[in-house]
């Protein structure tokens, strides 16, 4: 009891203050996981109709694309982009006569990180999920008489969302796992602001197996909402099982 | 791009490299053992031994790898008087260790479900038919059962090595220098991202190329019974 006494007055909501931090460091979480996500979901489409396109040389540019970028740790797309942006950004200024830009700012860095790493994974959900189109269901939209972009938006988009989901929920948890490696470049996510209480506080072990707790919960609450996604867009169709 | 540079910085990075594989091979044959010990405990353990697998897998692969890492080598420092007088403070005070360690319970819990799915693969009749000739126990698991089941968690298990190839890369956030450490450091040194990335993306890909090579191999040499007969026998 003593023990979680002590461990409430140091990581509960009193006075000390560190579980306000850490749950909003959590929403920050979040929000760079889910923008990285959508940019890697619009990305990755980009790269799925490149590996779909009838030209080799696309077909061949978006297979490249995602065996490099799957093949490389994570961590080195962090630091890419984090030093190589700032040195980007620094001499886009240069090129207009400013020298003022000292870093790229950390949930940019995020996004552009998680988003360029999991379009790759996306891309090849995405192409799975075209794959499994039935033929059937194409030609019977052709044989109403749809064109090619009412068949795409109509027929073909909500279908290959219906396929894709299960995988796309396995996307984004390793999404939202990855967004811990993010720390690196400074924002103020779970695992940094944890550094920080850890740090001012000389307490590391509570605070990590509180963050270790805090991404349990969000994974989990994440893995219930995409078995509600996956239940709902599968409504109305029969199981071949 | 300057190719001198770049040069220069594949002869850095290479220092690097033997420190990575090591890591990579030590977690990855800690790890494997473990998650025999804990896929035989789900399989055979009954619902106390399932309900512990399923507890330890749900926390390895719930949350990031970099967080286990840091309450490991961070977390547990501070029960160093615990740990002295365990005898176990020389092995939490080195970052190699710590890192090893949390690769390795990482990689367990991930190994453990695809050598769970592996041996659930076995089917009954081939148990069976092992029965039948009166084999049990022990010989009718190294026999029947292990062959078969690494056969078949093979693919998934390439994936988790060369998974794995990367996840040393997190190594280098305790202090570890190795191939992503050292071009960590050299990024921040010489602020050229672009060319360390492309020496540091190369040499991992070139890794995990032969991992992948190498696990076709063991596929191959695995399934005799899938390979095409010579055309004399038939």
């Amino acid at each position: 009891m003593e023990l979680i006494d002590r461990y409430l007055a140091l990581v509960g909501f009193g006075e000390t203050g560190w579980g306000t931090l850490l749950l909003s460091a959590s929403a920050m979480t979040l929000g760079v996981s889910i923008c990285g996500f959508l940019a890697g979901t619009i990305l990755g489409s980009v790269v799925t109709f490149m590996k779909l396109s009838r030209y080799i040389v696309l077909r061949w540019l978006a297979d490249a694309y995602t065996t490099i970028l799957r093949g490389v740790p994570d961590l080195l797309v962090i630091y890419l982009f984090y030093f190589g942006g700032s040195a980007f950004l620094g001499y886009l200024g240069g090129l207009f006569g400013y020298q003022g830009f000292i870093g790229m700012p950390a949930f940019l860095t995020g996004t552009l990180a998680l988003g360029v790493v999991s379009a790759a994974y996306q891309s090849e959900v995405f192409r799975g999920a075209f794959k499994s189109v039935a033929s059937g269901e194409l030609e019977a939209a052709s044989a109403v008489g749809m064109r090619p972009w009412p068949k795409f938006r109509r027929i073909v988009a909500p279908l290959v969302l219906r396929y894709a989901i299960p995988g796309l929920g396995n996307t984004w948890q390793l999404v939202l796992k990855e967004s811990a490696l993010i720390s690196i470049t400074g924002l103020v996510e779970l695992l940094r602001q944890s550094q920080i209480a850890a740090g001012s506080t000389r307490r590391p072990f509570e605070f990590y197996l509180t963050a270790i707790v805090l991404y349990l919960v969000i994974t989990w609450a994440s893995s219930i909402a995409f078995r509600h996604l996956e239940t709902r867009t599968m409504r109305g169709t029969r199981s071949s099982l | 791009m300057d190719i001198a540079f770049m040069w220069e910085t594949f002869l850095i990075l290479l220092t690097g490299l033997p420190l990575t594989l090591e890591l990579a091979a030590t977690s990855i044959f800690a790890g494997g053992i473990l998650a025999l010990i804990i896929s035989l405990v789900a399989v055979v353990g009954g619902p106390v031994g399932r309900g512990f697998t399923r507890g330890y897998v749900f926390v390895f692969r719930g949350s990031p790898l970099l967080v286990q890492m840091f309450l490991i080598y961070y977390g547990l420092g501070q029960f160093r008087p615990l740990l002295q007088e365990l005898g176990l403070w020389a092995i939490f005070r080195e970052p190699y260790w710590c890192a090893v360690i949390a690769l390795t319970l990482n990689t367990a819990a991930y190994t453990s479900e695809i050598f769970r799915g592996g041996l659930n693969a076995v089917s009954v009749q081939q148990v069976e038919a092992a029965r039948a000739c009166g084999m049990s126990g022990p010989l009718l698991f190294r026999r029947i059962v292990l062959p078969i089941a690494i056969r078949h968690a093979l693919p998934a298990y390439g994936n988790e090595v060369i998974l794995m190839l990367k996840a040393t890369a997190l190594a280098s956030v305790i202090t570890i220098m190795e191939v992503t450490g050292l071009a960590g450091k050299l990024i921040a040194d010489s602020f050229r991202a672009f060319e360390v990335f492309i020496v540091a993306g190369a040499i991992y890909l070139a890794i995990t190329f032969l991992v992948t090579r190498l696990m076709m191999i063991v596929e191959f040499w695995l399934s005799p019974h899938l390979r095409m007969r010579p055309p004399t026998l038939a």
